[in-house]
């Protein structure tokens, strides 16, 4: 596509047909909830013109065999993530609180149900 | 972030982390620290692996108006639609490396990547849909499996999917011949005629033998790959001839035997002047697929313009409807 020859004026809102769409379908992810009482699970992703096609593309793409009961589908720009580095300092505020965890508590053998 | 930023990243301290995760068999994820060049095979591989999955519709494809019963063309466009469904999982895992899968469509149709070549063989009678399912798929699968710990984890959580849905495509072919071989003369003939073709381009897909194949080094240490060529190739062959016993088919091979020794089938050379030659596009079908490919992505621009079109003008109207409310 040349952007050089593109000197039609583009009315905002409205598409257009100047023989060199090549609009780029947004990213959207993917997540899937096998079964009632599961919760969604990230699947994959797709391109989509929009919300409701995304939807029914995911279903074709995904849920071939019954794979799920519920799908979300969410733009990938519309998520925020953690950075990269999974050793990263932003979990290290969990790192040195064992005592959040049951197995930093002795209990003696003899007390039942603990 | 922290102290190190201004000095810009310790390239050594990065990669040493990277080598101990792939070797501890630890996944590396899309947005970790990966080396250029681990990065690069794995797009050429799984783009490649994309490209024939979807290339890999055509040659079934061709059977769907003629298959014999309503059953058989049910099934046959389940298994074209799973191959569409498998070219879509892997372009979605190339994506999580940083290309857009549009770009990939452009480069397999300006051949600037490839495709398997087992696809640039023609389907000439309904045997080959069998044929296909038993031996294609079949060769698709043992080298597949073994993908599904590959250590890049979009890419082994893609295979996964996908061989779960490969032992459909197996066994529907296998089930095809059965019944082919339990028909008349002229159909097991069919049959055999259909295995004498495919057998050899199906031991060739596994790739080039050890010796001749660069790639196979870097990429079973980077754990890419998990085995190599005639190892994998070695087991297929293992695997199939008792399935062709099972079925009454010969392979077409004087020097295919079990050797006591090894524990395994001894097989004739491989025809690797073939195999470059199909590789190289001189198939009997490759100039047809790319064609079709191509003829396939420029005709359904309107349909993509359409829907972009539609999508705007829905989500003009919801924002004047906002807007009056």
């Amino acid at each position: 596509m040349s952007m050089a020859d593109d000197t039609t004026a583009h009315v905002e809102g409205e598409p257009r047909f100047d023989g060199t769409p090549k609009a780029v379908w947004p990213l959207y992810e993917v997540f899937v909830r096998g079964k009632r009482g599961l919760n969604h699970v990230h699947v994959g992703s797709l391109h989509a013109p929009d919300d409701t096609m995304a939807l029914h593309n995911a279903r074709n793409l995904y849920t071939r065999r019954n794979e799920g009961v519920s799908i979300w589908v969410v733009r990938g720009d519309a998520i925020t993530a953690s950075s990269p580095d999974e050793k990263d300092p932003f979990f290290a505020p969990a790192g040195d609180k064992v005592y959040r965890h049951p197995t930093f508590y002795e209990i003696p053998d003899n007390v039942p149900h603990l | 972030m922290t102290v190190t930023e201004d000095q810009g990243p310790d390239l050594a301290a990065l990669e040493a982390d990277f080598d101990r995760t792939v070797a501890a068999e630890g996944r590396v994820e899309p947005r970790d620290w990966m080396p250029e060049g681990y990065r690069k095979t794995l797009i050429r591989q799984i783009a490649q692996h994309a490209h024939s999955e979807i290339i890999g519709m055509q040659p079934e494809g061709n059977w769907i108006l003629r298959a014999p019963s309503l059953r058989r063309k049910a099934i046959l466009l389940a298994k074209v639609q799973d191959e569409a469904g498998h070219g879509l999982y892997l372009y979605s895992a190339t994506e999580t490396l940083g290309v857009d899968r549009g770009e990939l469509t452009e480069k397999l149709i300006d051949s600037k990547q490839k495709y398997s070549s087992i696809f640039n063989y023609p389907t000439l009678t309904f045997a080959d849909i069998g044929v296909i399912g038993w031996l294609v798929d079949g060769a698709a699968i043992v080298n597949q499996v073994p993908l599904c710990r590959s250590s890049y984890g979009p890419y082994a959580r893609a295979m996964v999917r996908i061989c779960k849905e490969e032992s459909f495509h197996q066994r529907q072919g296998f089930e095809l011949l059965q019944t082919l071989m339990a028909g008349t003369d002229a159909q097991r003939e069919m049959v055999q005629d259909a295995v004498d073709r495919w057998w050899w381009p199906s031991l060739m897909m596994f790739g080039p033998a050890d010796g001749d194949s660069p790639n196979t080094q870097q990429s079973m240490a980077w754990r890419i790959k998990r085995h190599t060529n005639d190892e994998l190739r070695q087991r297929y062959v293992d695997m199939t001839v008792p399935q062709a016993e099972a079925l009454g088919v010969t392979l077409p091979d004087p020097e295919l035997r079990w050797n006591d020794e090894r524990e395994a089938h001894d097989f004739g050379d491989i025809d690797w002047d073939e195999f470059m030659q199909v590789v190289k596009g001189a198939g009997p079908c490759n100039a047809q697929r790319l064609a079709n490919r191509r003829a396939a992505h420029e005709n359904g621009q309107w349909v993509r313009d359409a829907a972009t079109a539609y999508a705007a003008k829905q989500a003009a109207r919801a924002s004047e409807g906002a807007m009056s409310a």
